[in-house]
């Protein structure tokens, strides 16, 4: 299919009267790598959130591959191929590492009109596939609450990748991790650009932001301010004004 | 195990009761076992919602009424045999759910309980003014002298509330063990995140609502053939929505045995203590067991069992 794989025009979102997103446009290509950044509270998570269904903008439109996203619920969203992982971890506590695995291939994957089915031994195959490109092939049978920081972040991620996506949007998946866990997940990004996922980071990390992205987007006060090339993007002067102050 | 086995396994052990039971001839036995499987079935569907997916059901007296009243228009209009009571009732509170559901779903925690009970208030009010199934007077019901199959009427009661208790409980494996379970658990670990994996998390708590409701006018659709003479405070008691949350979390909600547990626990305590000290005291002891448990085992005695092998889970 041809066009950008999302497109969103003049989105805006208030909370109150708070205004959250300003008028954002955006177009991501099939198989980019864009990073998004922005102080905090600059409206990247409210983004995702009217990107992934969780709110509702009140202006604007956004395409998905071609198919117009408003007002669909999250879980269509999620089935149309555009997966996101959560700044906080929040996995499944009650299910097994590969049962939270599960949940996407049963639910997302298998409930395409396209494509075939899963077999039960298929979804077997393929959790235990997802667990191995994460590392968390030995906790499959351990509960979240086993796991440490870096793997909650990990299954958060695997959990995204399950639903097959075709865009992912990963938030702020590195918050918190130590220099080498960041260079490990950035590795694992890395793949996933490999396999043709179009990812959308989210990140405070400069120096993650700067290595994964081909383009930087940044978002200051609900209003998109520059759109480009990562290293031409920083040095522009709204930029820094907005990071450093007058 | 798989469904089928279960299935089968829960029809064995209903066949067994049933057959243990033709050796008993006190009445008064039918009468009380009676009350304790009614409570199985309304605590096994208050746990598919309450338990499954973590939205507590407060109105479970108004799914229970609905299924009464609907036994008292049906008997004052044509008197079907039980069987088909106990479907009608089943259809009209599953409809009622579907109904509340779609309204109150969309909130959660103490909203969603407290839409519950205002739902059970008002059907109360509405058929305390309906003049036709005897309003605030209450309503006799006269039931036939003989019943079909075992001839003594409260026999033939405890056969068929036996067999609903069978069938509620291996429905509640069957849903906690399929895809459906599995959807229903992340809603109550986390709705967003379902969302997220694709899970649609209205509709699956839509099915859990109707299910949960149906089986609770089941359970009360046999009801004015019990007592003989029903009226608004007694079918809309506060009882049976204390009981029916007190059971599956002094039992355990987090699988189908808990709730079955913690009905046949309760329930026969409660019948021991209406012969031997009052019926007045019933709600008191579910009181201080309620509190005991959630001091002690907070998971229920299920949790007890299973706190060594899944230590740290909550």
């Amino acid at each position: 299919m041809s066009g950008p794989l999302l497109q969103v025009a003049g989105m805006g979102k208030r909370f109150g009267g708070f205004v959250a997103l300003d008028g954002i446009d955006l177009a991501v290509e099939r198989g980019e790598r864009v990073g998004l950044i922005g102080p905090n509270g600059s409206g990247k998570s409210t983004f995702v959130n009217c990107l992934s269904g969780v709110l509702r903008n009140e202006t604007g439109t956004v395409q998905f591959d071609g198919q117009a996203l408003n007002g669909l619920p999250a879980y269509k969203r999620t089935r149309l191929g555009l997966a996101r992982s959560f700044q906080l971890p929040r996995p499944f506590r009650s299910l097994t590492i590969a049962q939270n695995l599960r949940i996407p291939l049963v639910y997302t994957v298998n409930a395409r009109r396209t494509g075939r089915r899963l077999t039960e031994a298929a979804i077997g195959e393929r959790c235990a596939q997802l667990l191995g490109v994460v590392g968390l092939a030995e906790k499959a049978d351990r509960r979240p609450s086993d796991l440490t920081q870096i793997e909650m972040r990990k299954l958060e991620l695997a959990r995204a990748l399950a639903a097959d996506p075709k865009l992912l949007i990963a938030d702020e998946s590195m918050a918190g991790l130590s220099h080498s866990e960041v260079d490990e997940i950035l590795v694992l990004l890395g793949r996933l650009v490999d396999q043709g996922i179009t990812i959308i980071l989210i990140e405070h990390i400069m120096r993650a932001v700067m290595s994964f992205s081909e383009r930087l987007v940044v978002l200051v006060a609900g209003r998109k301010i520059a759109d480009g090339l990562p290293q031409e993007v920083i040095r522009n002067p709204e930029v820094e004004r907005a990071y450093l102050g007058e | 195990m798989r469904t089928t086995t279960f299935w089968l396994l829960t029809a064995a052990v209903v066949a067994a009761v049933f057959g243990l039971s033709r050796y008993v001839t006190n009445d008064y036995y039918f009468f009380a076992a009676y009350l304790v499987l009614q409570y199985i079935v309304l605590a096994t569907a208050w746990n598919i919602l309450g338990g499954y997916t973590g939205y507590v059901n407060f109105g479970v007296a108004g799914f229970f009424a609905l299924g009464a009243y609907s036994t008292v228009v049906l008997h004052k209009l044509w008197g079907p045999p039980i069987p088909v009571l106990i479907v009608v009732g089943g259809i009209v509170s599953g409809i009622v759910g579907l109904g509340m559901g779609y309204l109150t779903l969309r909130v959660r925690g103490v909203f969603f309980g407290i839409a519950t009970l205002a739902l059970a208030i008002v059907i109360q009010t509405f058929i305390t003014n309906w003049d036709y199934v005897g309003g605030s007077r209450g309503v006799y019901i006269i039931r036939p002298a003989t019943a079909p199959l075992v001839g003594n009427y409260i026999e033939y009661l405890f056969l068929v509330m036996l067999i609903l208790a069978g069938m509620s409980v291996a429905i509640a494996r069957t849903v906690e063990h399929s895809i459906l379970g599995f959807g229903l658990a992340t809603v109550r670990d986390d709705e967003m995140a379902a969302e997220a994996s694709g899970v649609p998390t209205l509709r699956l708590k839509l099915v859990a609502t109707v299910l949960s409701g149906a089986l609770m006018g089941m359970a009360g659709a046999p009801m004015p053939y019990y007592v003989t003479y029903l009226d608004p405070a007694s079918g809309f008691s506060l009882s049976y929505a204390v009981n029916a949350i007190a059971m599956p979390l002094i039992g355990g909600t987090a699988n189908w045995l808990g709730p079955v547990i913690g009905a046949i626990f309760l329930g026969t305590i409660e019948q021991v203590a209406t012969v031997t000290i009052s019926s007045a005291l019933n709600l008191l002891i579910v009181g201080v067991l309620l509190v005991f448990f959630v001091v002690v085992a907070p998971n229920g005695v299920m949790g007890m069992f299973q706190s060594r092998t899944r230590r740290g889970d909550r």
